[in-house]
Parts: C-alpha cells; sequence; structure tokens
C-alpha cells in the first residue's frame, strides 16, 4: 500500500508538470491578449508529434527533439497571434472563435502527417529504473526526465518575468494591458511575445510527455480539459495559482483515478470547477477584474 | 416598398420554401433522403442555439442538452415502454429542466466565465454517460431504440423510420412547427427584451428588466428544441452513445452558426444548409472536413463577420465602390439589424 501511495504521487508529479506548463501558456495569453486559447490542446498535440518524428522516426536525440518540438510550436503560435487573434483585438469571442479554426487544421494537418489508425510509439529516451530515497519504489527514469525538463522551463520562465526587463513589461502588460500601453510598451510586440511562449511550453510539455501519453491527433482534447480546470481553479490571470492549482488538481485526480475511477475523477473535477466559478470566480490566487 | 406588398412577398417566399421542402425527397437519390433527415434535424439544432444567443452568452453545452433529450427519449421508449409520441416531447422537457436548473450557478457568470462554466457541466453531464451503464449503456450507448409507429383507423400500422420519406415528412412538420414557435417568441415582447439584453444589460437592467429570468429563459427555450432534435434523431438512427454530443458536434453547431451568421433567423440555417450541401458535394474529401471547417470558420470571422447573411449586402457594397455610389436609394444595403 506504501509502495502504490509513493508510486501514485511520483505519477501526479509527473502529470502536474506537464499540465503546469499547459496551464502557465494558456493564462500567459490569456493575461496578455484576453484570448482563451481553445487550440492550446492542439499546440501540444503537435509537441508530441514533432518528437514523435524527429526522435522515434528520425533518431534525432530526445532533448534535441523537445528543443525542435519547443520551437516549431512557437512559430505557430508567431503566426496564430499576427495573422488570427491581433486583427480580432476588443473582441475575445473573435479571438476564441479564430483558436476553434486553428484546432480543426492542425487535428487535420496531424492526421495527414501521421495517420490516424496506429498509435504513434515513442519509446522511452532513458532506460532503467530509480529507486526512490532506498524505499524499494522504483521509478521510470523517464518520469525523472518529464519532472525535471517541466521545472526547468518553469524556473527560467520565472527568471525571465521577475529578473528582465521584457519580464516585467510582460508582467504589466498582462495585469493591464491598457495601463502598459500608456506607459509606451507596444501590446503588439508583447502580445507576440506571449503568445510564442505560451506555445512553446505547450509543445514543450507536449514533446516530454510523448513517450508516456498515447500520441493521437485527438489527444488535445483531454489536456485542454485539464487545462480550464487548472486556470479557472487557480483563478485567470496568476501565474502563482496556475501551477499551485495544477500541483492540487493533478494530485487529486491522479489519487481518485488509481483509488477509484478515471472517470468519475473527470467529473469531480470539472464540479470543483463549476463550484469555484460559482463560489469565488477569481480563483484560489487570483484577483478581481475591472469591468 | 408599401408594407403589404412585403408582407405578401414573405407569404409568397415562405409558401415557395415549403413547396420546396415537400418536392425535395421527391427529386433526391434515395440514399440523400438520409442526408436530408440529418439536415432538417441540424437546422433545429441551429436555431435553437441562436435563440440562447440572443441575450449575448455564448453557451458551449447545447448539443449535450441534445443528448439529453436523445437520452431521455430513448430510455423512456425503450425501458418504460413508453409511447414515442410522448417519450419525444418529454425529452425537450427533460432539456429544458436541466437547462433551468444549470441557470442558478450558470447565470451567475458572463462571457468567457459563461462559457467556460457550460462547458464543464456539459461535460460532466456526458462523462455520467459515459460512465454509468445502468441506464445510459457506458461508453457503447443504447442500442435498439425503438421506431415511432402511426395507426391510422382502418390500416394496417406504419413504421415511420422505414422508408425513409416518413420520417422526412415527420420531421419537417416538426421542423416547422419549432421553428414557428421559435419565430413568434423572438418576435414578440419577450424576444425584443432579450435582444436589449445583449446590447446594453446593465441599462435593461436598471428600468426593471429581471436580466436572469429572461437569460433563464432564453436558455430553457433553447434547450427544449435542441432535446426535441435529439429525440428525433435518436429515434431515427436507433442508437445513440455519449461520444455523438461531444465537444467536436459542438464546435460543429458554433461553426454553422457563425459562418451562417447570428444577426437574424435565417442566419444559422443559411449556414448549416451551405456547409452541410458542400459537405455533401465534396464527399470523397470527408477527412479534409474539420480543415476546411476551420478555413472557412477564420476567413468568416475575419472578413464576413457578420456571416453568409451578409454576403449580399457586402457584394452590393462592392459593386457600389466600383461603380460609385447605388443607383436607386432601395438597392442600398441596410445595416444587418444587430449585427456585431
Amino acid at each position: 500500500m506504501f509502495e502504490l501511495i509513493l508510486q501514485t504521487i511520483v505519477n501526479a508529479l509527473v502529470a502536474s508538470s506537464a499540465t503546469a506548463l499547459m496551464a502557465v501558456g494558456l493564462v500567459l495569453i490569456f493575461g496578455v491578449m484576453r484570448v482563451i486559447n481553445f487550440a492550446h490542446g492542439e499546440l501540444f498535440m503537435v509537441g508530441a508529434y514533432a518528437v514523435w518524428y524527429l526522435y522515434a522516426q528520425n533518431g534525432w536525440p530526445f532533448m534535441a527533439a523537445i528543443a525542435a518540438a519547443l520551437v516549431v510550436v512557437l512559430l505557430i503560435g508567431l503566426v496564430m497571434e499576427r495573422f488570427l487573434f491581433r486583427p480580432m483585438r476588443g473582441n475575445p469571442l473573435g479571438g476564441l472563435i479564430m483558436s476553434v479554426g486553428v484546432l480543426f487544421i492542425l487535428q487535420v494537418v496531424a492526421v495527414e502527417f501521421g495517420g490516424v489508425g496506429l498509435m504513434k510509439h515513442v519509446p522511452s529516451a532513458v532506460r532503467g529504473t530509480v529507486d526512490l530515497f532506498g524505499t524499494g519504489v522504483l521509478v521510470p527514469w523517464q518520469r525523472v526526465v518529464v519532472i525535471g525538463v517541466s521545472a526547468v522551463l518553469l524556473i527560467l520562465l520565472w527568471l525571465f518575468l521577475h529578473r528582465t526587463k521584457v519580464g516585467f513589461a510582460l508582467r504589466a502588460c498582462a495585469q493591464d494591458p491598457e495601463a502598459a500601453a500608456l506607459q509606451g510598451i507596444s501590446i503588439n510586440k508583447f502580445s507576440l511575445i506571449a503568445m510564442g511562449l505560451g506555445a512553446g511550453l505547450a509543445g514543450a510539455a507536449g514533446g516530454v510527455m510523448a513517450p508516456l501519453v498515447r500520441v493521437d491527433p485527438y489527444m488535445g482534447h483531454s489536456v485542454i480539459v485539464t487545462a480550464f480546470i487548472v486556470i479557472i481553479v487557480g483563478g485567470v490571470g496568476s501565474l502563482e495559482g496556475a501551477v499551485l492549482a495544477a500541483v492540487l488538481y493533478t494530485f487529486f485526480h491522479t489519487f481518485v483515478t488509481t483509488f477509484y475511477d478515471g472517470t468519475i475523477a473527470t467529473i469531480l473535477g470539472l464540479l470543483i470547477m463549476l463550484l469555484v466559478l460559482i463560489v469565488k470566480p477569481t480563483g484560489i490566487m487570483g484577483t478581481s477584474e475591472k469591468v | 416598398m408599401r408594407k403589404s406588398d412585403n408582407t405578401l412577398l414573405r407569404w409568397l417566399g415562405l409558401a415557395a420554401l415549403a413547396a420546396l421542402v415537400a418536392a425535395l425527397p421527391f427529386i433526391v437519390h434515395p440514399y440523400q433522403l438520409i442526408f436530408l433527415i440529418f439536415l432538417l434535424i441540424n437546422i433545429i439544432l441551429v436555431v435553437s442555439y441562436r435563440f440562447v444567443t440572443i441575450t449575448g452568452e455564448w453557451s458551449l453545452i447545447h448539443v449535450v442538452m441534445m443528448g439529453v433529450g436523445a437520452y431521455t427519449s430513448a430510455i423512456l421508449a425503450k425501458d418504460l415502454d413508453l409511447s414515442v409520441w410522448l417519450a419525444m416531447p418529454l425529452g425537450g422537457v427533460a432539456a429544458a429542466l436541466i437547462a433551468y436548473v444549470l441557470s442558478f450557478p450558470l447565470f451567475r457568470m458572463k462571457g468567457f466565465y459563461f462559457l467556460i462554466g457550460s462547458f464543464a457541466a456539459g461535460e460532466a453531464i456526458r462523462l455520467t454517460w459515459n460512465q454509468f451503464r445502468e441506464p445510459f449503456g457506458g461508453p457503447k450507448g443504447i442500442k435498439l431504440i425503438p421506431s415511432p409507429e402511426l395507426t391510422l383507423p382502418g390500416l394496417e400500422t406504419i413504421d415511420l423510420t422505414f422508408p425513409p420519406i416518413n420520417y422526412y415528412f415527420l420531421t419537417a412538420i416538426i421542423m416547422a412547427l419549432c421553428l414557428w414557435i421559435m419565430y413568434r417568441l423572438e418576435k414578440s415582447r419577450i424576444g425584443l427584451t432579450l435582444n436589449a439584453i445583449h446590447w446594453k444589460d446593465v441599462l435593461a437592467e436598471s428600468v426593471g428588466v429581471d436580466v436572469w429570468r429572461y437569460r433563464m429563459l432564453a436558455f430553457v427555450t433553447g434547450s427544449f428544441f435542441a432535446g426535441i432534435a435529439g429525440a428525433l434523431l435518436a429515434h431515427y438512427i436507433g442508437t445513440i452513445n455519449p461520444d455523438r454530443f461531444g465537444l467536436a458536434m459542438m464546435l460543429y453547431v458554433l461553426v454553422w452558426t457563425i459562418v451562417g451568421g447570428t444577426a437574424t433567423f435565417a442566419g444559422p440555417i443559411i449556414g448549416v444548409v451551405a456547409l452541410s450541401v458542400l459537405d455533401e458535394a465534396f464527399r470523397a474529401f470527408d477527412q479534409f472536413r474539420p480543415a476546411i471547417y476551420g478555413v472557412l470558420l477564420i476567413l468568416t470571422v475575419r472578413f464576413l463577420p457578420n456571416g453568409l447573411e451578409a454576403l449580399p449586402a457586402k457584394l452590393l457594397g462592392l459593386r457600389d465602390r466600383l461603380t460609385g455610389g447605388p443607383r436607386t436609394a432601395a438597392e442600398r444595403p441596410r445595416p444587418a439589424s444587430g449585427g456585431e
């Protein structure tokens, strides 16, 4: 029993690192551009496909494939911002509909690229297991890699946002785009940065998770549901809240899944999200928004 | 143009449309009849979706409401041996009831929060069907749903789903009835209030309109008709499962509605008819369908924000710009009422 609990904790940590990368990206995009990116799950999917193609099919080193996944999806994000979201600024529904269009297109591109029938197998990059603190609980190295890569990316993002001038300006944009614009911060430029960063993180998350999940064109659906729950619970517009909620929610979800049932876990998650929307729509760490 | 002329034209147009709907099954290839039945059901679906959006709130639960109607009607008719004729309207009532209960939490939210909240509520309902084998049948859903039968005095009982032409006319009649009710509602005082809430909800509230109640009313009404559409679907195809009412279908409904345009009653109908006919014409490219929809959606929102219904006005405007001004006052395009 003790062993199972420890294993579940490790699984929850793995899931929460990927979820945190997704949620932080969504929050960043929403903060600066006021667009809810419905295609975020598909960006995750493209990242996973990139790693499948480069690493599993063409023998690139795993880390290089992840870096490539990040860059490819980042570029997709830049195109989306420049040509789809920018003309829609000030029309939140318009931006959302644009992202729905992208969702459809990316799914078909994935089907054409890799075929829909067979599951894409991505082998583990690092073999073997590690004995967790000498307890006899064996954890595959691949899972440790996921946690490590995500942690590094999140720390880099935090340093970027809190220690560089560009990061300061980006946070200012996210807090209040209008006031930031009055200070001479170019919303266009920072929308591009936010969208690029958000998309890149989603691509990296998809890439790093590729060996652990089912890679198929429709894998984005469950990912986006989880990410929505997390950003609502964490408070839309709070990066710290998103990370905290990602950890809390995935622990909850992984434990209910392991010890009871996966679908029930998702239903409960959705109900928690509704409850948060009703009782405290600003989430656990969000601040109130001006109308 | 005088008002009486307008009314006369409108009636003539309606009569022509009715004649077309009645004549279509005798013109098309028999297998296309099935396509037409789905199209009529989808027309009920998009018109009822637009009814919900009149107040300016976009929900992502509409297709799940269709599912509520389908599941309720199927379970009542199959497991409880209720007459299909009673089960179908009860499917609509069940969807309306669930919409009413959900109004309490959901209409505390607006805009983006309402959208996400409605999505969460819908997913929770859909996953419940997926989870419980009794009575929902789990992921495989419900099979062998009874079809409606008609017994006329002195004649033998006929199965309305076979041949399909029977069901086509049943669906057409129910669709006409649903559309007529929603049209009348929109033109009534209630409909005007709903529009007022869309544009100036705070102002409407300040002059004594109970905004929550009207939003609830639009949501419950739209959901009722979505439930009817679901019941029609369930008893025709005879088998339903949770996947049929998932996000993919909801996004299709969104595409049909937006590409058609939501400013007028006819907009979503134009959208669903145009895109369905396009699908049918390019059957060979079925695997590209979502991508084509995606491109159309993006192009519409970008270049034709009022949808296909605004296309004639837009073309007239283009011609005017090329030739230098409209020739007569009557030709001048009028702005679509309530367009964004």
